[in-house]
């Protein structure tokens, strides 16, 4: 055992260096624009850039509207098929896995040519149509995430108790939906939503495909262009990413105890 | 499938021309957005890919694209990702068992237990440009570890032979999101192992070696191998990290499928939808072997 206690931190502080060394290489890369001294100076150039803040806040916007859409349509449909159509679910489950199957860049490669200017849902041949587009393409992409959290959600409550409770007063379908079932899968919507947060927010090859002014090619342009600038965006992008992550552990506090576990 | 459902809510709900005649349940109607949605950005754009790679021009039936792949160029570069995902997937599940298992079963304290799992939570996350970008600070030619052991050890890794854009470096790169992966996927494997089995094993007078070799490994092989084929898919389809980090410098696959998409490098687009036919075809099978091993492995996972 005590021979065993001894490899467990040596592999623990072999994984720790490997993972600890990007970042803390570039945390450093990114303090070094000023030549001869630490400096914020890489931040500020990147904060005070107007392309890098229309990007961000055009994928903050693209990312706040995949989370709606992906809700709405998410929601009812789990929460449809786990009322009256339990047979479906096998079949729900390998639609909403297919995002994982079939590579995002063959995805966005099939709207080109499906919805180009000369077809019969012509969405690339205008700009809110390429966003539409687009947004939907990240509703895709969040699909295998949010549908999965829903429905472990939907899990832990009964739902057919709470619905027939609900009509006997006198409830219709869209009250039930937003007062009596989303606010019980509250908690897995929002872990939902922020995992999605996080993935919309700095994808690239859709909206660099589809030619959309969004925060991931603007980073890699940033990265084919300038040296110390990248590093900066790349610790703003772990913070975001770990911020999302520590916000779905926070909200995971609160949700009702699961019968069973999901894996 | 639907049957009882519709008979058991008909009455109650009591909405007007339901399910009175045969068994008929309009229930289905339900998850029409749905399907729709589903029809429209997921099954009928891939179907578009797969019937173009199987056509001509002008709209024939044709194999002759899918011959097409089998050029010295594009076979090289189906090669050289299946390489690097190989690797990746092979050094990510190796590494991330043993963490996994110096975490669960090596008598690490407990309380290490959730910090390393979250941060696995993030860094599983953490793909794409940004990733590029802080191996290239790290492992660059100016990077923090390149300068390390260039000043303090004298080594030039990089007159050595080693470059971050390439086979080697790529599969480094890769593994930062492969090896948490493969954590968060063999811990529950690994919360799965009984004591028991251990106990019984010894008392049978086997020895640690043993135990792995004929109980613990054999129990864990489907997760492990499900876990391969997860991570196999997963850098196969990466396009963001490869792009970022190497430009157009490394031929592999994705990258030569976004040139393709961006200005016909290939000078055929039907030869582009038949190279995106090969992609969903070799993801397809790595996650039908995950799909199915997963199905296996959870009939001890309990």
């Amino acid at each position: 055992m005590k021979a065993n206690r001894i490899w467990s931190w040596i592999f623990l502080a072999l994984g720790i260096l490997y993972f600890a060394l990007p970042l803390i290489g570039t945390l450093e890369f990114s303090l070094k624009l000023r030549r001869g001294a630490y400096s914020l100076d890489a931040y500020w150039v990147v904060l005070g850039d107007p392309r890098f803040q229309q990007t961000f806040l055009y994928s903050v916007m693209m990312a706040l509207a995949t989370i709606v859409v992906g809700v709405l349509l998410v929601v009812p449909t789990a929460y449809w098929v786990r009322l009256k159509l339990p047979g479906w679910r096998p079949f729900m489950e390998f639609i909403t896995l297919l995002p994982l199957v079939i590579p995002p860049i063959v995805i966005v490669f099939g709207y080109i040519r499906l919805y180009n200017t000369s077809s019969w849902l012509p969405l690339t041949g205008s700009a809110m149509g390429t966003n539409i587009l687009l947004m939907f393409g990240y509703v895709v992409l969040a699909l295998p995430y949010m549908y999965r959290a829903v429905d472990t959600g939907l899990r832990a409550i009964d739902v057919a108790t709470l619905t027939e409770a609900a009509q006997s007063l006198g409830a219709g379908w869209v009250t039930i939906l937003s007062r009596v079932i989303l606010p019980n899968v509250a908690v897995a919507v929002l872990s939902g939503a922020f995992l999605t947060f996080a993935i919309v927010i700095g994808e690239f090859v859709m909206a660099a495909l589809l030619s959309r002014p969004a925060f991931g090619p603007y980073m890699q342009l940033l990265g084919a262009n300038r040296a110390y600038e990248p590093a900066a965006l790349a610790v703003i992008a772990f913070a975001i990413t770990w911020g999302c992550m520590a916000l779905i552990q926070v909200v995971s506090r609160f949700a009702p105890k699961t019968p069973e576990q999901p894996h | 499938m639907t049957l009882s459902a519709g008979e058991g809510t008909g009455s109650k709900l009591a909405a007007p021309a339901r399910g009175v005649r045969q068994r008929m349940s309009f229930a289905w109607l339900g998850v029409v957005p749905f399907l729709l949605f589903a029809l429209l950005f997921l099954v009928l754009p891939t179907m578009k890919i797969v019937v173009g790679s199987f056509q001509t021009n002008d709209g024939g039936f044709t194999l002759a694209n899918i011959a097409n792949l089998f050029q010295p160029s594009i076979l090289a570069a189906y090669w050289i990702s299946i390489r690097i995902s190989v690797a990746s997937a092979l050094l990510g599940c190796l590494f991330g068992f043993l963490v996994a298992w110096a975490v669960v079963l090596g008598g690490l304290p407990g309380w290490l237990r959730s910090p390393v799992l979250t941060f696995s939570g993030v860094a599983s996350n953490f793909a794409g440009v940004p990733l590029a970008f802080a191996f290239l600070a790290t492992f660059g030619r100016l990077g923090l570890v390149t300068l390390i052991l260039r000043d303090w050890f004298g080594i030039n890794i990089y007159g050595l032979g080693f470059n971050l854009l390439s086979f080697g470096g790529l599969t480094l790169t890769y593994l930062f999101f492969q090896i948490p992966l493969t954590v968060l996927i063999i811990t529950p494997a690994l919360d799965g192992m009984r004591r028991e089995w251990r106990e019984a094993a010894s008392m049978l007078g086997a020895t640690g070696f043993q135990y792995w070799r004929l109980v613990a490994l054999p129990i864990l092989w489907p997760s492990l191998l499900g876990t391969f084929a997860l991570l196999f898919a997963n850098s196969f389809g990466a396009v963001a990290t490869a792009y970022a980090l190497t430009g157009s410098s490394l031929s592999i696959v994705p990258i030569l499928l976004f040139a393709q998409i961006r200005g016909d490098v290939l000078q055929d687009p039907h030869l582009g939808y038949a190279l995106a036919f090969g992609m969903i075809v070799v993801t397809g099978i790595a996650n039908f072997v995950y799909i199915w091993l997963r199905t296996r492995s959870e009939r001890w996972v309990k």
